[in-house]
């Protein structure tokens, strides 16, 4: 999927025409009186694409001999990074709609790890919305996934030690990202960041934080990590490209029989008054 | 009853007998279950045939009437020499003394022609004269063009210099448009008469039938590339509307020109207007893959954040927007044997652009596989077909994965290449 655009001039220190989405009024000020890195950081690069795999999806534990009618089930519903890093770089906050039985079915969470849990009987889509950081985005993202407590195959009584686990990938992309947001994040783990035009001068990142143990923002030791899928990109691309081999060598073969045809039209054609 | 009486009939036989007949057969026919007024309130069994006694139909009409016919003669006002001619008048016309009152030769009143008007020889002189026509031809034209009602077909047959229609109904316009103007001078009437709004343009109708006949004569070949560059025309117009109308309200709009710029280059060549589509050979179409995928890219930027899936999607839609269903699930199809996913289960940027390129890849392959058939179908002759085998429903060559992969379509094509073989030596 290449992208035929002009490269953006870089090292200019005054922002292009409709270069930057912000009102211009806020260009100005900023000119005047802020500092040379903030100007840039509302800049956005058109070449440059921010890629975060995220895997999102629901683990269902059966609770067996605690389980009552209305609560059959215990269930958490995330969002985490593909690799388990920390998405919170990113994502401001998550909101997940629950059905409308649940008492405030709108629930929000504010910081890393991003996920829910509850308990109930029913399956029902749930409506995940990802909220970004001011630099990052302003706009929020819907995802929507569909909550599973029954296993496929209907194996007799169920367990409890084994949940029930639906997880998809996607990655959020931002197409011309802010070099704001792009300095921050270029050497984060959670983001793919592709190389860089030369003759970009980011800031370097502000280092990120360890924390103090108590909130991790990555699910890489997480208690439900056992049951988290594995998403190989490998796998895929390999058949993929079989596929491809078998398709072209079929139309090469193809090519060739229909060239042959076309050389033979005069052979079979009889002369007959059915020529028009 | 009374009349019975009267005839002195005997009164038992006959009513018994009706009403025995009557009552058994409503009475078999009602469900048993439900009472008859009930049964009634659905509306009861319809009557199977409307009650037409067949002997009726044999009397009617009543032949009380006898039509006698008379040999007489008759003008009519349509001829102009009097001719006496006779035919037979029946009498239900009402006929006195021997002559039909009805005046005229009731088909006289179909007998209309076309308003030519002639013009003298001195307005001939005046207005009419034109270097390429002699004013014996103008005379014999209008001749022709009075006695034959403006079918211009069958003057230009008739016509006794070889002239193309074409010329014929522009001098024919011409001298009558001329004339109108001439006997009309000042008046703004005639501004409204079809010869002055609409005049005879000769060289548009001679480029009008050229077209008409490379259109006629077409190959079935043509007239696909022609769809698919239409069609893909279409695609890509309606395409560039969403991403203008959000972009007209995005602030930001530099960025984006540059896309546009090249979006409407293209598409130029492509969208040219149908007649000279027809008109010259087909130009060779620049990869539309390349455009409709900018375009798709300028309307994801838009969004400022989106799914890859959801990318993905927009990109499928934009492909296959030509396809019709059919190909569609035949796509999906050939993508099931050859055991990739319908969408795939890891979709990063590289797995995504394999997906859409293999795609894009099966679409040439059933394409090439579809004109392989119209050829092999077209290069037999019609009475030879049932020697060979029809060619194969969609089915027969969809892939067969790995071992036996290509396996079927060889043997096919081997066979029908032998086929060809031998059918040569008849010739």
């Amino acid at each position: 999927m290449s992208q035929p655009l002009p490269l953006k001039r870089q090292g200019e220190h005054h922002p292009d025409d409709g270069a930057s989405p912000i009102k211009p009024s806020r260009l100005k000020i900023a000119l005047s009186s802020e500092d040379f890195d903030k100007k840039n950081a509302n800049k956005r690069l058109k070449d440059v694409e921010i890629c975060v795999p995220i895997v999102y999806g629901t683990t269902a534990f059966y609770l067996g001999r605690k389980a009552s009618e209305s609560q059959s089930h215990k269930w958490t519903v995330y969002v985490r990074g593909a690799s388990n890093e920390d998405l919170g770089a990113v994502i401001k906050r998550v909101v997940f709609q629950l059905h409308p039985s649940f008492n405030n079915p709108t629930r929000v969470v504010e910081s890393p790890p991003f996920e829910l849990s509850e308990c109930g009987w029913g399956e029902f889509e749930i409506a995940i919305t990802l909220h970004f950081h001011s630099d990052v985005c302003d706009k929020q993202l819907d995802l929507y996934h569909h909550l599973k407590l029954y296993p496929e195959e209907e194996s007799g009584p169920q367990s409890t030690k084994k949940p029930v686990v639906v997880e998809s990938y996607d990655e959020i992309v931002f197409p011309d990202p802010s070099e704001g947001f792009l300095a921050r994040v270029q050497n984060h783990p959670a983001v793919v960041v592709p190389r860089l035009p030369a003759g970009l001068n980011l800031p370097s990142p502000v280092p990120i934080e360890t924390g103090n143990g108590k909130e991790r923002g990555d699910t890489k030791d997480h208690p439900l990590s056992q049951w988290f899928l594995n998403f190989s990109e490998a796998d895929e691309l390999l058949k993929l490209a079989a596929a491809r081999q078998q398709v072209q060598a079929h139309i090469v073969k193809l090519r060739r029989q229909l060239s042959l045809v076309e050389g033979m039209p005069q052979l079979s054609k009889p002369p007959s008054t059915y020529e028009s | 009853m009374d009349a019975k009486d009267i005839l002195g009939l005997p009164k038992n036989s006959f009513p018994p007998q009706e009403k025995k007949s009557r009552p058994p057969k409503e009475s078999q026919r009602k469900p048993d279950g439900i009472s008859r007024e009930v049964y009634a309130l659905t509306g009861g069994l319809a009557p199977l045939m409307p009650a037409v006694d067949s002997s009726q139909l044999k009397r009617r009409p009543p032949p009380d009437e006898k039509v006698a016919w008379q040999w007489l003669g008759f003008t009519s006002s349509a001829r102009k020499d009097n001719l006496h001619l006779y035919h037979w008048v029946s009498s239900s016309v009402r006929v006195v003394n021997g002559v039909p009152p009805t005046g005229d030769y009731s088909f006289a009143k179909y007998n209309k022609s076309v308003d030519i008007t002639r013009y003298t020889d001195e307005e001939y002189e005046k207005y009419l004269t034109d270097p390429r026509w002699t004013k014996e031809e103008t005379d014999q034209l209008f001749d022709l063009c009075e006695q034959f009602d403006l079918r211009f077909i069958v003057i230009a047959d008739r016509f006794p210099s070889s002239r193309t229609l074409e010329e014929l109904k522009d001098r024919y316009y011409s001298v009558s448009r001329a004339l109108l103007i001439a006997r009309n001078p000042s008046s703004v009437d005639i501004a409204a008469h079809p010869l002055l709004k609409e005049p005879y343009n000769i060289s548009r109708d001679v480029e009008r039938k050229r077209a008409m006949s490379l259109v006629l004569s077409q190959t079935r070949q043509q007239e696909q590339r022609d769809e698919e560059v239409l069609a893909e025309a279409k695609r890509i117009a309606q395409s560039r509307i969403p991403a203008k109308v959000s972009q007209e309200s995005e602030m930001a709009v530099a960025p984006n020109a540059g896309v546009e710029v090249t979006e409407r280059t293209i598409p130029g060549e492509t969208v040219s207007p149908p007649p000279s589509n027809a008109q010259h050979p087909l130009i060779p179409v620049p990869p539309p893959l390349s455009t409709e995928n900018a375009s798709t890219l300028a309307s994801l930027r838009i969004l400022r954040v989106y799914l890859r899936t959801y990318a993905l999607e927009q990109m499928l839609q934009a492909a296959s927007s030509t396809a019709g269903l059919r190909t569609i699930k035949r796509v999906e199809q050939t993508l099931q044997d050859l055991g990739v996913n319908l969408k795939p289960r890891v979709p990063t940027k590289a797995v995504c652009a394999e997906h859409l390129e293999l795609r894009k890849e099966i679409l040439t392959l059933l394409n090439l596989q579809k004109q392989l058939q119209y050829k092999e179908a077209e290069g037999l002759p019609f009475r030879e077909g049932s020697f060979t085998e029809t060619p194969g429903t969609p089915k027969d060559r969809t892939f067969v994965p790995d071992s036996s992969f290509g396996g079927n379509e060889l043997c096919t094509c081997n066979l029908i290449y032998l086929l060809l073989g031998i059918l040569s030596t008849f010739y």
